[in-house]
């Protein structure tokens, strides 16, 4: 006998995804999942935004690159709270890591959570964890082809921060040929060319992101 | 990959409907796998045959059915295949797209006894 299920096999996933953030929303919490290749500077960024945004608001972090606990040490010296998540080697976070790690929190002591997903662009783009809005952080060495690569991810965020634009000069990045490929595929996407080194193009995402959670920029 | 993670997942559903359906065994599991999925089939075939040691899905098959990845036209709305490295349009040229297939990761039908 055939029996039709026509189920999503990441269904059981999604629904601790929608707990998660029904969790971070009743402690007012707003949830930003950071994704990248390895190395394109996703840590750079959430070390750049503590530092400039942590006067103003209550930062919290997860990490969950799975390179070390050499990024929760990093972090952890800006002052903010920090959990490590071990991934035990896998390629993404999912919903029932991001489950235990808020467990660990004093979620009533956070304004913004920053979560570092593990460096992989394929993964993350289709397991939920329950943020409220995804970042991909591309870098200028990665080639300016990068989207045509990775279409899902780059259809799946919100915002594309172009980071490394300090070393655009050196090398053959088109930063037309990206800004249209992103846009091609993602009409809503907010692209903004950074550099976590130089501080180009920071406060224009501190901007983007104080407006997403609906506050002053 | 995550091919185990999703193996274990899939074969939750799998038990769980087969249970529903009050079914002795498994024979043959169909999933629908969209091309942009980045699943590799191997290995979700291997994880398979470990995991389902002891249950009642011991010694199933798991067929594919691969989702080609699809695109709609933000100007002309034309649904074509996505290609690689090109986003355009194959009637109007213009290259903004919504994805349309390939994302999906579903089991669409058991068969049991
Ligand atoms: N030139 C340049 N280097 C950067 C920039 N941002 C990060 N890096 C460097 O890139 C390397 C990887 O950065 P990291 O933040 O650890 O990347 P992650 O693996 O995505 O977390 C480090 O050596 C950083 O100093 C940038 O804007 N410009
Ligand atoms: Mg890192
Ligand atoms: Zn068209």
């Amino acid at each position: 006998m055939e029996i039709k299920v026509l189920k999503n096999i990441l269904s059981a996933n999604d629904e601790i995804a929608e707990r998660n953030r029904a969790l971070l929303d009743k402690n007012n919490v707003f949830a930003v999942n950071i994704m990248a290749s390895p190395g394109a500077g996703k840590t750079s960024l959430i070390l750049e935004t503590i530092r400039r945004l942590k006067d103003k608001i209550r930062i919290g972090v997860i990490e969950g690159d799975i390179t070390s606990s050499v990024d929760a040490e990093k972090v952890g010296k800006e002052g903010v709270p920090v959990v490590q998540i071990n991934t035990g080697g896998g390629c993404h976070l999912d919903a029932n890591m991001i489950q235990n790690a808020l467990g660990n929190m004093t979620l009533e002591d956070i304004d913004l959570l920053l979560i570092e997903n593990v460096g992989n662009l394929v993964c993350p783009a289709e397991f939920t964890i329950g943020d409220h809005k995804k970042v991909l952080v591309s870098s200028t060495p990665e080639g300016h082809d990068k989207p045509f690569k990775y279409p899902l991810m780059f259809h799946t965020v919100d915002a594309v921060l172009l980071n490394k634009i300090d070393l655009k000069p050196y090398l053959d990045f088109d930063l037309e040929i990206f800004s249209q490929a992103v846009k091609g595929i993602n009409e809503k996407v907010e692209v903004i060319p950074i550099s976590c080194i130089g501080g180009q193009g920071i406060e224009r995402w501190l901007s983007w992101l104080l407006i997403q959670m609906g506050r002053k920029p | 990959m995550h091919e185990l993670a999703i193996t274990q997942s899939m074969l939750d559903i799998v038990l769980d409907q087969a249970e529903k359906a009050e079914a002795e065994r498994v024979l043959a599991v169909k999933l629908s796998v969209g091309e942009l999925s980045g699943f590799v089939e191997e290995s979700v075939q291997f994880y398979f045959n470990f995991l389902v040691k002891g249950t009642i899905a011991e010694g199933a098959t798991v067929s594919f059915t691969m989702v080609p990845a699809k695109a709609r036209c933000r100007n002309c709305a034309r649904v074509f295949k996505l290609k690689e490295f090109d986003w355009s349009c194959p009637d109007c040229g213009q290259d903004s797209i919504e994805i349309t297939d390939g994302k999906e990761l579903f089991v669409e039908s058991i068969e049991v006894e």
